[in-house]
């Protein structure tokens, strides 16, 4: 199982990140405290972009690789995978 | 035939800390914990640091949307030395004052006020230009003993709170088994109608207008009015024309979710156009739902407690005048059910389709208008900055057509020219594209450039009934009688 998450910004790519991995790090939602531990990916990572029909991923997701801050993104979640050991 | 025209529009803005603990999230989390009403009241900020709050100064238009660029940031930790309520765009009032409309737009005696607060807050607004004295007659308080007995003895009523935490009134239902007219309901629907109808008096007496000469007026907020049998039903514009002495005025509401302001300017545009009324009124209340919305992310960097305002507007639309910018009916872009909700192909419906329609390149518009909501509530909440990931894809559907080079250092280029910090309160459909107009308005009139475009969109999924977004835009035109 892998989570693939779509979240605009770095800092809720972590958030969602955290959740899936370690628990929800603001302690409010129901895994607040549960460590599932699944591996998590963003769809603007080349792991998940190297695995898309090239045509799909271009008409569905590349615009937003030139809109967001996709390096913040992309550190982000290699920071949360290498903290959680996923 | 001769294209509509945009004569007026203005903003009506309350700072309403108080009500922020009626907002649907502190609502919420208040219920499952009242130390979270604390929290936040700590964190509420006074009237005079909301005025001198730079993107509500672009919001009364004492400022350019473009200033924020060099405005010191955060814009929360650097007031502006000098600021004003009220500005060539609109006015912002005070929590007392706010209470006081709230009672003036009550025809049920839905809200009661302590008897001193309400000679107060009566004596506070006996002399805006825009309150009539019917309305200042009409804020009469009880003694505090009934506010206090009818808030402990039944249920169907919800306290009215100050900023410094007294209670100064209350909002009940007089139907306690209608869940549609439960009290928090009621205080929503009627701040709607207070903030719409202050700007619509305000238009109208703006433009020189006689009430009795309008004939409709469309309300295209998110609210919902109605009884447990026709929930959202409406009718605001009517409501709202009859607070504003538009006797010979009627009305309906355009629902949308937050790009219904926008779908309602086309509908408003196009009965001016057709001839089925000569003058049309747009009027979109605030939403106090979202007061609060981000409380959460705000505590925690223990900055201010932000979603402390709401927001209304009301537009003005009419045959050409040979001055007024003109709205391209010609260039209404539109988010078909076909279009998909991928991000690529709502842009291309709402901005490259119209374009084309009109012979126009991206550059050709001198200022986008999109989802303008102010990134220091949104950015440090963990919500992103819209406005700028929206100009972002137009600049980035731009490149891809060839007519800007590709690169970011070519899109943030197009986004500095083409668009402009986000400054509106996170009010919904108040929020988008809307805040810009009056600027546009000036510019356009004073010939600065010659077309602005108007986009938003809308969250269809929210209400479960399908999973599509949802969009509409138009392009707003130098008038060429004005040359």
């Amino acid at each position: 199982m892998v989570v693939l998450l779509g979240s605009p910004t770095a800092e809720s790519a972590e958030v969602y990140a955290r959740t899936v991995t370690e628990g929800d790090p603001s302690w409010v939602g129901p895994l607040a405290g549960i460590a599932l531990g699944l591996p998590v990916f963003h769809v603007l990572e080349e792991e998940v972009k190297s695995q898309f029909d090239a045509a799909v991923y271009k008409e569905q997701v590349s615009i937003m690789e030139s809109v967001l801050d996709t390096d913040d993104i992309i550190d982000a979640m290699r920071q949360v995978r290498d903290a959680v050991g996923v | 035939m001769s294209q509509p025209v945009v004569r007026e529009i203005r903003f009506f803005l309350a700072h309403t800390p108080g009500l922020v603990r009626h907002g649907s999230k502190p609502t919420r989390e208040i219920h499952a914990n009242h130390s979270v009403w604390q929290d936040i009241r700590g964190s509420l900020r006074s009237f005079d640091d909301a005025v001198a709050y730079a993107p509500h100064q672009v919001m009364l238009g004492n400022m350019q949307p473009d200033d924020l660029n060099t405005a010191e940031a955060p814009w929360y930790e650097n007031m502006l030395a000098e600021y004003s309520t009220s500005g060539p765009h609109g006015e912002m009032v005070n929590e007392d004052q706010f209470h006081g409309l709230l009672k003036a737009a009550d025809e049920f005696d839905l809200v009661l006020l302590e008897e001193g607060y309400a000679t107060r807050v009566a004596a506070e607004l006996r002399n805006h230009p825009r309150v009539t004295d019917e309305e200042i007659e009409r804020i009469q308080g009880v003694p505090f003993s009934r506010i206090e007995e009818r808030l402990s003895s039944r249920e169907g009523a919800i306290p009215l709170l100050t900023r410094d935490g007294a209670t100064i009134g209350l909002v009940q239902t007089d139907y306690v088994d209608d869940p549609s007219l439960a009290p928090d309901i009621l205080l929503e629907n009627l701040a709607v109608k207070a903030t719409a109808t202050m700007a619509l008096r305000s238009v109208l007496a703006e433009s020189g207008t006689d009430p009795a000469s309008l004939q409709y007026v469309i309300g295209s907020g998110e609210e919902a009015i109605g009884d447990r049998y026709n929930r959202g039903g409406g009718n605001l514009g009517k409501a709202v024309a009859e607070a504003s002495a538009c006797v010979n005025s009627t009305g309906a509401d355009v629902k949308a979710f937050c790009c219904a302001p926008v779908h309602a300017m086309v509908v408003g545009g196009s009965l001016v156009q057709s001839g089925v009324f000569p003058e049309v009124a747009i009027v979109g209340g605030c939403s106090l739902a979202k007061l609060g919305m981000k409380y959460r992310g705000h505590l925690a960097k223990e900055i201010p407690v932000m979603e402390d305002v709401l927001a209304g507007f009301a537009v003005l639309m009419g045959p050409d005048d040979g001055t007024s910018p003109v709205l391209r009916l010609d260039s209404v872009g539109r988010h078909t059910v076909g279009a998909g909700s991928v991000q690529q192909a709502i842009v291309e419906a709402l901005v490259a389709d119209p374009l084309d329609r009109l012979g126009l390149k991206f550059g050709d518009v001198a200022k986008y208008a999109t989802e303008m909501h102010n990134p220091e509530i949104t950015d440090t909440a963990g919500s992103g900055n819209v406005p700028r990931t929206n100009y972002r894809l137009i600049a980035a559907l731009a490149a891809q057509r060839g007519e800007i080079p590709t690169g970011s250092e070519s899109r943030d280029k197009f986004v500095e020219e083409h668009g402009m910090p986000g400054f509106s309160p996170t009010q919904g459909h108040v929020a988008s594209a809307m805040p810009f107009m009056a600027h546009a308005m000036d510019d356009l009139k004073a010939g600065e450039y010659q077309y602005s475009m108007f986009l938003a969109k809308g969250s269809l999924f929210l209400g479960r009934m399908t999973h599509m977004s949802d969009g509409e835009s138009f392009i707003m035109e130098a008038n060429s009688g004005a040359e």
